[in-house]
């Protein structure tokens, strides 16, 4: 089978200070990579190498595409990869005022992705909006409010609603639960897993919490330095730990 | 007079700026940036359209301004003199007479014809400023074809209104291509940028762009399947002169709420008076 997403060697440096060194894995279609690390340990530098928000100084992601086949979409034109980013690809950040709109409506931000890819019909886009209103648990009647006037909670589904009209075949996350409140976590991290088994998502997730990727990720990689130390299935590398580092990483957050 | 040059800009300035003309030419809708010069008026009075106008103009030239439809605002008025006195040229109120026609907000409401050039002042140049301050951002998605925004700044207007309330300012694409801001005309006004005779330059000074359309281009208003665009205007015949497709201002008579609509184009509605047209209030007017 050919993977969806290929990663070979990427290399980021930040001058002489290592983001993340020769990194390679597969993602086979379907499938919830997680990465964690502690702060600073190179996830989202990665995370961004890979869609294509930072150039790698080496290495290459070789996408699955619809219509050509494995391309590295490192060295594919810029139109030809923003295409990729509002169709194919879908990045949730840890921050939902970075991934929304805020002077939009809610139903404006769902809608914006589809109006990209040429849907020209107000009436079906709107509906497919409050569709997916509802199927990240928002009130239909909050459509034309903006969101601003959602809970961080709120804004964070909102920002997923809006990534995942339009079926995307690769959603890469960073922190997807960061930042919130610890009970908005567990609701939101319920509907994410609820999304990624009904829609058979492929996925990369980033995130310091091992709760996530216990939930979410069939497997794991552990970043230390901008280096992966480990890496497995989720539940191998959480319950048996090989490398120090990782069985540091899963004891200190069975202390909490 | 003496102390100007020809048009008040020199030589190699108008240069400069009519390179940018020609390349907004080659391009339709594509917006140029040039090195907009100061000019003896505050931005907001049409400096950029006028430096396209000097750009443009020739001694054998009629020039007429318009601002909002009328010859004789203090702004076109200004503008009129501005070009008598720097460049000597005859000025007009008359459309058909005139071969540059300056204009803030309107286009007449006379076809224009082969040999005419119809400058617009424009305020703001990007029709996706709106929704994407960042001007790098912007460049970008005029190159790459991306205007799904345009659409998004569309749907907002129907959840808000329940229909597109946008009325002045209504983005077009060019060409299939670029999408542009027609400058604040009213939406009436759309169907007259497309397939036109003249040739039609927008000037943005204080944001320092050039862009153009020219003779014959086509021209189409952005809209939804579900909700098609129109070129609304107030439902009225003109009571000057009785016009029933012409854009109408409103116009207040007494504090009691009492009103009448008359042609936005001043010109327009004068020669239809001229030619025996009436309308309901100017015949009272005449007894
Ligand atoms: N823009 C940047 N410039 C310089 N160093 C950076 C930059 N972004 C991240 N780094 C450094 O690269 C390393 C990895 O950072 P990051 O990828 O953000 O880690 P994580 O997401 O795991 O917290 C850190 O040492 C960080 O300080
Ligand atoms: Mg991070
Ligand atoms: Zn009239």
């Amino acid at each position: 089978m050919t993977p969806l997403l290929s990663v070979q060697g990427i290399t980021k440096l930040y001058g002489h200070h290592i983001g993340c060194k020769d990194v390679g894995f597969d993602l086979y279609p379907g499938e919830v990579m997680g990465i964690v690390g502690e702060s600073g340990s190179g996830k989202s530098t990665l995370l961004n190498c890979m869609a294509g928000h930072l150039t790698p100084d080496a290495g290459a992601v070789v996408f699955d595409t619809r219509t050509d086949g494995p391309r590295d979409t490192v060295t594919m034109s810029e139109p030809e990869r923003r295409m990729l980013l509002r169709t194919d690809w879908a990045f949730v950040h840890q921050h939902a005022r970075d991934g929304l709109r805020m002077g939009v409506s809610a139903g404006g931000n769902v809608g914006e992705r589809l109006m990209a890819v040429g849907e020209r019909h107000y009436g079906d886009i709107r509906a497919k909006a409050t569709d997916w209103l509802g199927r990240v648990e928002i009130d239909a009647t909050r459509v034309d409010d903006r969101p601003a006037t959602f809970s961080g909670g709120m804004q964070q589904r909102l920002q997923i609603a809006r990534n995942l009209v339009t079926g995307p075949r690769l959603v890469f996350m960073d922190e997807p639960t960061g930042g919130l409140d610890v009970s908005v976590q567990a609701r939101l991290l319920d509907l994410l897993r609820g999304l990624v088994r009904d829609m058979g998502l492929s996925a990369i997730i980033v995130t310091h919490d091992l709760a996530v990727v216990r939930l979410l990720a069939d497997r794991l990689m552990v970043m230390k330095d901008g280096h992966v130390v480990e890496a497995g299935l989720t539940d191998q590398v959480l319950d048996d730990p090989q490398h120090a580092y990782s069985q540091l990483l899963v004891s200190s957050v069975l202390q909490v | 007079m003496s102390e100007y040059n020809f048009a008040y800009l020199d030589e190699q300035t108008k240069r400069m700026i009519r390179r940018a003309i020609l390349k907004g030419l080659a391009i339709p809708g594509y917006q140029v940036p040039f090195a907009s010069r100061e000019m003896p008026m505050p931005y907001g009075w049409g400096t950029g359209g006028v430096q396209v106008s000097a750009a443009v103009m020739t001694p054998d030239d009629r020039f007429k301004v318009i601002d909002q439809g009328a010859d004789d605002t203090t702004n076109a008025v200004s503008i009129r003199t501005f070009f008598e006195r720097t460049a000597g040229v005859a000025t007009t109120t008359t459309t058909s007479d005139a071969t540059v026609i300056q204009t803030r907000h309107r286009i007449p409401e006379e076809p224009l014809s082969e040999g005419q050039i119809l400058v617009y002042q424009v305020p703001i140049p990007e029709p996706l400023r709106f929704l994407e301050p960042r001007e790098s951002e912007t460049r970008k998605m005029h190159s790459l074809e991306e205007y799904g925004l345009m659409h998004v700044k569309l749907y907002e207007d129907i959840s808000r209104h329940g229909h597109i309330a946008t009325s002045y300012d209504y983005p077009v694409k060019v060409e299939g291509r670029y999408v542009m801001d027609p400058s604040p005309i009213p939406k009436f006004d759309n169907p007259k940028l497309g397939n036109v005779a003249a040739i039609q330059l927008f000037g943005a000074g204080r944001e320092q762009r050039i862009y153009a359309l020219p003779p014959y281009t086509q021209v189409v208003s952005l809209d939804f399947e579900d909700h098609p665009f129109e070129a609304s205007k107030p439902d009225h015949p003109c009571v000057m002169c009785g016009a029933e497709n012409s854009y109408l201002d409103e116009v207040i008579t007494d504090d009691t709420g009492g009103r009448m609509f008359v042609c936005s184009d001043t010109d327009f509605c004068e020669a239809r008076q001229a030619a025996g047209h009436i309308g309901t209030m100017n015949g009272k007017d005449a007894a």
